[in-house]
């Protein structure tokens, strides 16, 4: 290998780092720094007060059990819709174009669409009662009903944000070569035994992107949740929010912060080593 | 048998379809239906008295036309940028092997995991210092930084998904690297990258928080309404949600060619 | 449309003297359309009126400030807000302002609040506010026996909650408890002082905590949506609930939209009296403003009395000046009036005062009740642990801001004690 094409990916890679380093590492290196310290000394005040603080443990299991609710579902789901679609004979570009319509959606439509649908005179409700199963108004979305609450956010996070899976997944299914499908029938392989023989593994660095991106974003989300849930479902990115705006203590702020950077960051670790490709099983 | 498989698929088709339409459709009669409609119980699901009102008097207040330019610029700057800085990273990630490879990946990633509230004041005193404060051009800047990771390992699977033997034919024949990637690589890649550049013009256009730190009058428009939304009376709420939501259908409905043509090659 | 081109405008010449003005009060759509096309109509000057949620808000002044680039020629926002401005440094005093408004007849203790614990003028107060409630008039049969609704007691209001949940089969009172309601002015301003007499010296009292005992068991009346409505009006409308206490500029829509369907009146009275919280918003002036000048005009003419007549009618806000408010004000507002009025005006009337001298330690301030009450009403934890935890979190909050104690504490030589 020459020293050109040695150094051919860090040219590549140059200006974006550059970019990135400039809008992001300066910033985050004195939030790092903000985190660490309490009144100009350096401390882990900030990290005690985040661990004792009385929505530090809900906020924790909210996030993680929305995370392993929301993600494989949208990952099933995304991989359904695709495979659907391959098959479609007809129509296919209306199909997708509507799958992917809340992809451009804001977090603030996207609450609102599900409180018209969740609150108590809103349209499940209506429906309930259209079909005899609710005497009038019913609230779901209290701390009083945990279990719909949690619900309510799933179903609203799973419309909104699994177009973004479909897309990625969608991108990478073309590029599967046909004739290792062809091939395969041609051996007799049964439609099931193709795709978890051959489109699954093919899949794996669309999937592996997906993946990461999703759970990252996952771990961010929370306008969605709080237009449903209120105070009543806090997650970690809201708690930041909170921190940061309402309190105006940066320093508590920035240790959510960084928790969170180090959640998406061995979350990130783990998808990037379960579904690795190594290069000679690359089409 | 087989006919009954069908209907059940295409049953899914349209009850996949119907599960995105629907909550739309029920925030247009929130939208339409005034004040009043939305506190009606039992709700129907049919148009009941639609009034305009509310739509009306978003569209009389000031600027929204020129929110809406700014809200353009801002997300063409975003799209052009984030594809120029991140598929050459992405083409690198997907053909090299070198060290740092991962580290790479981690730091893109580390930029989207970190809540963007935190990063707001010492980016705006950065931004105020150096005169991109209240620009769109300035907006921009932060919507690639959040498009970039995207743009990057989305175009990053492209790649890789593209047969390495295609461009080592292409060595074999003569070709540079740049003509072969230019001649081989690109056209297969190019609607998955016009993919990438849709999902950096969705992102910035729907962004709220930098947007609206960063300017003060040169708002985009979601910073613009949103500020005037987030405390308004439910109907205005849903106006507004619903006048949001427009403009993404027909944007998607506009590039649905580039989100259908990744389908193209598949059929090769 | 005078002025006020939100987006449209241009950069700012230096001519042209536009007055930016942001504000963080008066948000809303249509509040904000009103100050542009009906209260600042007749200002000789150029003004672009801008609003911001508060922690922009703050935000913005402080990058402005930071970079040394400030565009902000009068920023209009709570006490509150204004306050964490004083101790960044991005205010510039306005006595020279101040003197020249002596005759408007601002009462002393509000323009005294405009020092924000300094020694001079930091804002100019610009309109007030206060909170109170409201009932839908089906709720009006299930009063208690002998309970007058001006003179309410929380022992009446729980009786009340009790008849209603019983007749009804619904809970049909209602507090915002949201993440943006304004739930901890009701425990500072109004549940504390009403039964301790105080908001941070008998924090963990036995008075305190009797009234968390108390609040519980109205609790057990209270719509659980509380817990996430932000603002009162919608609810109401929606006959959700039927009692409800808030801002004025929070329900003023459902008094508005319909004004037949509702009463107003003051919050309930606890055994040390009946605690209130008057709501002072204020302009200020950022250091190094752009257009000093146009500032100065600008208060100076928000301040006249018959712009101040015209903001209540439009808004709701009521005067800071000597000014009489028309009679032919619309029925919602008028409404407002009233329960503004019938709360001032009890006899066994506490006001207590918004905190002073926190400075940005105001939402941590908050949380401190918030974070009380969670554990309390909600996670049924026991009250003396809570009280005492909390307490703990409370004194090293006072101790670090040195805050002295404010009304209806008793006054304090150095940071408020908690007893």
């Amino acid at each position: 290998m020459t020293l050109r094409s040695r150094l051919l990916p860090y040219l590549l890679l140059a200006p974006s780092v550059a970019f990135l380093a400039a809008l992001f590492l300066v910033p985050l290196v004195q939030t790092i720094s903000l985190s660490f310290m309490e009144d100009g000394t350096p401390s882990l005040a900030n990290y005690s007060r985040m661990v004792s603080d009385i929505n530090f443990g809900p906020a924790v299991r909210n996030t993680f059990l929305l995370v392993l609710t929301v993600v494989p579902i949208q990952i099933v789901m995304a991989l359904a819709m695709a495979m659907m679609l391959q098959k479609l004979p007809r129509g296919r570009d209306v199909a997708l174009w509507i799958w992917t319509i809340p992809l451009g959606i804001s977090d603030l439509a996207a609450g609102l669409v599900w409180l018209a649908i969740l609150q108590d005179r809103g349209y499940l409700n209506s429906a309930l009662y259209g079909l005899g199963l609710i005497d009038g108004p019913t609230a779901w979305l209290t701390y009083e009903t945990p279990v719909a609450l949690f619900l309510g956010v799933v179903v609203a996070e799973v419309w909104r944000a699994t177009a973004i899976v479909l897309v990625i997944l969608v991108a990478g299914l073309q590029l599967i070569p046909k004739e290792y499908k062809e091939a395969a029938e041609v051996f007799g392989a049964r439609p099931w035994t193709i795709f978890t023989r051959i489109t699954l593994p093919l899949l794996k660095p669309s999937l592996q992107t997906a993946l990461i991106l999703r759970t990252v974003l996952a771990f961010e989300v929370f306008a969605v949740v709080y237009a449903i849930g209120g105070t009543n479902f806090p997650v970690l990115v809201g708690e930041a929010y909170n921190w940061q705006r309402n309190y105006q203590n940066t320093g508590v702020a920035a240790a959510y912060a960084m928790l969170i950077v180090v959640i998406s960051l061995a979350a990130t670790v783990v998808f990037l080593w379960a579904l690795r490709t190594k290069p000679e099983q690359q089409p | 048998m087989i006919a009954l498989r069908r209907t059940v698929y295409i049953a899914g088709i349209v009850a996949l379809c119907a599960w995105v339409l629907v909550p739309i459709y029920f925030i247009a009669l929130g939208a339409f239906g005034g004040r009043i409609g939305v506190f009606r119980w039992p709700k129907s699901i049919w148009p009941g008295d639609t009034s305009l009102a509310a739509m009306q008097l978003f569209l009389q207040v000031e600027g929204v036309g020129q929110a809406m330019v700014n809200s353009v610029i801002a997300a063409a700057i975003t799209m052009a940028l984030s594809i120029a800085l991140g598929a050459p990273a992405g083409y690198a990630l997907a053909r090299f092997t070198f060290p740092g490879q991962n580290a790479y990946r981690l730091l893109i990633l580390l930029t989207r995991a970190f809540p963007l509230a935190i990063l707001a004041l010492p980016l705006t005193v950065a931004f105020i210092r150096i005169g991109l404060y209240d620009t769109a051009f300035g907006v921009a800047l932060i919507h690639t930084a959040l498009a970039l990771p995207f743009a990057a390992l989305v175009s990053a699977s492209l790649f890789q998904a593209i047969p390495r033997e295609l461009e080592e034919a292409a060595w074999v024949f003569g070709c540079t690297r740049l003509q072969a990637f230019m001649k081989v690589v690109l056209p297969l890649a190019l609607p998955g990258i016009a993919a990438t550049a849709i999902f950096a013009f969705v992102i910035s256009w729907n962004e709220v928080f930098a947007a609206s730190v960063l300017t003060v009058r040169n708002r985009t428009l979601t910073a613009y309404l949103l500020t005037v939304l987030a405390e308004s009376p439910l109907h205005f709420r849903f106006a507004g949600g619903f006048l949001l939501i427009v403009p993404s259908i027909v944007f998607i409905f506009a590039v649905r060619k580039y989100l259908f043509a990744m389908w193209g090659i598949a059929n090769r | 449309m005078t002025g006020a081109l939100l987006a449209n405008a241009g950069p700012v010449s230096a001519q042209q003297q536009d007055i930016l003005f942001l504000s963080t009060q008066l948000r809303p759509i249509e509040e904000a359309q009103k100050v542009r096309s009906v209260i600042l109509k007749d200002f000789p000057g150029k003004v672009t009126y801008l609003v911001e949620e508060p922690p922009a808000f703050d935000v913005r002044m402080k990058a402005e400030g930071q970079a040394g680039k400030r565009t902000i020629s009068v920023a209009g926002a709570l006490h509150g807000e204004l306050q964490p401005l004083v101790t960044s440094g991005d205010l510039t005093p306005i006595d020279d302002i101040a003197t020249k408004l002596a005759d408007r007849g601002i009462p002393a203790n509000l323009m005294e609040l405009g020092k924000l614990g300094t020694s001079s003028q930091m804002y100019i107060p610009w309109m007030q506010a206060t909170y109170i409630m409201v009932a839908n008039k089906k709720a009006l049969p299930y009063l208690p026996a002998g309970a007058d609704i001006n003179a309410l007691t929380y022992d009446q209001l729980e009786a009340w909650g009790k008849a209603l949940t019983e007749k009804t089969g619904k809970r049909l009172i209602g507090f915002p408890a949201g993440p943006k309601g304004l739930m901890p002015r009701f425990y500072q301003g109004y549940l504390y002082p009403s039964f301790t007499g105080g908001v941070v010296t008998p924090f963990q009292s036995a008075d305190a905590e009797a009234m968390w005992g108390k609040f519980k068991g109205l609790w057990q009346f209270v719509n659980p949506n509380s817990t996430s409505y932000d603002f009162m009006q919608e609810p109401l409308l929606a006959e959700e609930v039927w009692v409800a206490f808030d801002h004025v500029a929070r329900v003023k829509d459902a008094l508005t939209q319909a004004p037949e369907e509702f009463v107003t009146f003051p919050a309930p009275a606890g055994p040390k009296g009946r605690g209130y919280m008057p709501v002072i918003a204020g302009l200020a002036v950022p250091k190094n403003a752009p257009n000093p000048t146009g500032a100065a005009e600008l208060i100076a003419f928000i301040s006249k009395p018959e712009t101040q007549v015209k903001t209540a009618a439009e808004v709701g806000f009521f005067p800071v000046v000597k000014a009489t408010l028309p009679a032919d004000l619309s029925p919602g507002i008028k409404l407002i009036a009233e329960g503004v009025a019938k709360t001032q005006n009890a006899k066994d009337a506490l006001p207590a005062l918004l905190p002073v001298g926190l400075g940005d330690k105001g939402g941590e301030f908050n949380k401190v009740y918030s974070d009380t009450f969670q554990r309390i009403v909600l996670r049924g934890e026991d009250i003396k642990t809570v009280l005492a935890s909390q307490a703990g979190v409370l004194k090293g909050l006072m101790e670090a801001t040195k805050a002295p104690c404010w009304a209806p504490d008793a006054p304090s030589q150095g940071a408020c004690p908690v007893k």
